[in-house]
């Protein structure tokens, strides 16, 4: 009887059956608790690691007195490179809010129940969804002019204007096809509930149907945002200067090349430690959301 | 030509309906007078939920007319929102809006489609959910709520409307058996207020309670139709006989 882990069923209450927990109970709840301890963690595990490679060639290098050190380089620069990437993430922020407004109203098209109008807005979605970003960052630059005057107006197009632009479109094709997703994942009870209520297509989509959709689009949404920060430096090759332009220049101005590679591990760390938390948090949200589903 | 309280309420002509070369409805005819209760019955495919669903126009039909309160509801000039306001409807899946409140819920239609005065509907709101015995859980979301709960929201929600008549389809299909009754309880108390009621149901013991008349349809007719009393004990038809035999 000690191997025994069933206990007896009761035999008192007539009909008791006992009744084993499903596994998967189990097997969802665990991954995700050592998920949680972990993922601090990890953070700081690859985040030391990189720092202490910075330091570490850093620190060989200094074997070549009479120069400057290494790390003396990179915390020189240092302000100038917080400046290139306070312009990223401008950039990102910029490109992440114009890429969702459309993205939304895309999205909405592509279930329009017009043919002509959903089929337009799929064909949008999908020609700036397969396109390459540098690519359409080319676009952008040479299609737009440097300025457009209205009403006697003009406005000028700086470069990181159109880099905002040609970002936002890949931004606007994902936005729109994760909005057609969520949008048809609602279900029809609910179109038709609004419709027997009175609610017009529109009312239904505005006040009904998209709210629900915020829950579902919210993680995706994120880890596009984290996709594009780290697309960001693509600007540097059109000539906008970012954390990477900037790197660049650092090192031409100093004119050491053992310094090259801590550099650029140097940008990797700032881009690690702005977009890890977000895929964190990111990880957070989908776990959330998916014990609710 | 006007509608008056003497003619049906809601009355369907030779209602016909197929989904592609799939007939569904084949020539319906049916008259539901003001106050009246009528529960449609019938096997599963038979038509009984498209048959309601053509009244509150949520399809269309292909031959035949249906009219609420002298309105055709097939015109396709009909202006839909004035047929909703006097058409509420429950379904079988509730259909709350997840992302409001029970309260919320109520309000939605009456403040965002009929812009009343959102004081007014509030008051009405609390009113109607007090009515469908739900005090106390205005705030609460429809996922915090049981199934029976949800449809009684649901049925508030219709009523929010004040509408003329009220369709139910297979509204505790879904239920557990406990929670069935609370909901029949709320359909009756708006049955015993006279609100024209017309239900698909399989609770043939419901049915026979409140109901002042039942249609049985099949294979989109209707085969037999009469007052409960009649059509349960003496049914005529073989297939109706056939039909209460297996769920009775």
């Amino acid at each position: 009887m000690a191997f025994r882990s069933i206990p007896e069923p009761d035999r008192r209450i007539p009909g008791h059956m006992d009744v084993l927990l499903p596994r998967r109970a189990h097997a969802v709840t665990v991954p995700s608790w050592r998920e949680c301890l972990l993922s601090p963690l990890t953070m700081m595990l690859v985040f030391g690691c990189l720092i202490a490679s910075v330091i570490g060639t850093a620190w060989a290098q200094d074997a070549t007195p009479a120069t400057s050190s290494t790390f003396a380089i990179l915390l020189k620069w240092t302000p100038l490179l917080a400046q290139g990437f306070g312009f990223n993430i401008l950039i990102s922020i910029l490109s992440m809010a114009i890429g969702t407004v459309l993205g939304v109203f895309l999205g909405v098209l592509q279930v329009s129940p017009v043919l002509v109008i959903r089929k337009l807005a799929w064909l949008v979605t999908q020609f700036f969804r397969n396109s390459p970003w540098l690519v359409l960052l080319f676009y952008s630059i040479l299609l737009i002019p440097f300025q457009v005057t209205i009403f006697g107006q003009t406005i000028p197009f700086p470069g990181w204007l159109k880099a905002v632009i040609g970002l936002s479109l890949p931004v606007m094709a994902y936005m729109s096809e994760y909005v057609r997703g969520a949008i048809q994942s609602v279900p029809t009870g609910q179109w038709e509930s609004a419709e027997s209520l009175g609610f017009s297509r529109g009312q239904t989509m505005r006040m009904v149907i998209l709210p629900q959709t915020v829950k579902r689009i919210l993680p995706n949404w994120m880890n596009l945002y984290a996709v594009l920060t780290m697309a960001t430096p693509l600007v540097s090759i059109i000539g906008v200067d970012d954390i990477m332009g900037y790197a660049r220049s650092a090192l031409s101005a100093e004119g050491r090349p053992d310094v090259l590679i801590p550099m650029y591990l140097y940008v990797l760390c700032w881009f690690f430690i702005y977009c890890y938390p977000i895929s964190l948090l990111t990880s957070r949200l989908e776990r959330r959301h998916s014990v609710k589903l | 030509m006007a509608w008056t309280k003497d003619k049906p309420i809601v009355s369907l002509k030779d209602v016909r309906k197929s989904f592609g070369t799939l007939p569904v409805l084949n020539g319906i005819s049916l008259d539901v007078m003001k106050g009246e209760v009528v529960c449609i019955i019938g096997p599963s495919g038979s038509g009984k939920s498209t048959l309601i669903r053509s009244i509150n126009a949520l399809n269309d039909i292909q031959g035949g007319s249906i009219q609420v309160e002298g309105q055709e509801v097939h015109d396709p000039k009909l202006d839909k929102l004035a047929l909703r306001k006097k058409v509420g409807m429950v379904f079988q899946q509730y259909n709350l809006f997840p992302h409001k409140t029970a309260l919320q819920n109520v309000m939605m239609a009456p403040v965002k489609v009929l812009k009343e005065d959102p004081v007014t509907v509030e008051k009405r709101a609390r009113e109607l959910i007090r009515k469908v015995r739900l005090e106390g859980k205005e705030d609460s979301y429809p996922g915090e709520l049981s199934g029976g709960q949800q449809q009684r929201v649901a049925i508030a929600r219709s009523l929010a409307m004040q509408p003329d008549v009220m369709l139910f389809d297979e509204v505790t299909a879904a239920l557990d058996p406990e929670t069935v009754k609370e909901v029949l309880v709320t359909i009756k108390d708006l049955a015993a207020e006279g609100m024209t009621c017309i239900l698909v149901t399989h609770e043939m013991g419901f049915a026979r309670e409140i109901a002042d008349h039942i249609y049985f349809t099949d294979k989109g007719v209707i085969v037999e139709h009469g007052p409960p009393a009649e059509f349960f004990d003496n049914a005529s038809d073989p297939r109706t006989r056939q039909f209460l035999s297996q769920v009775l």
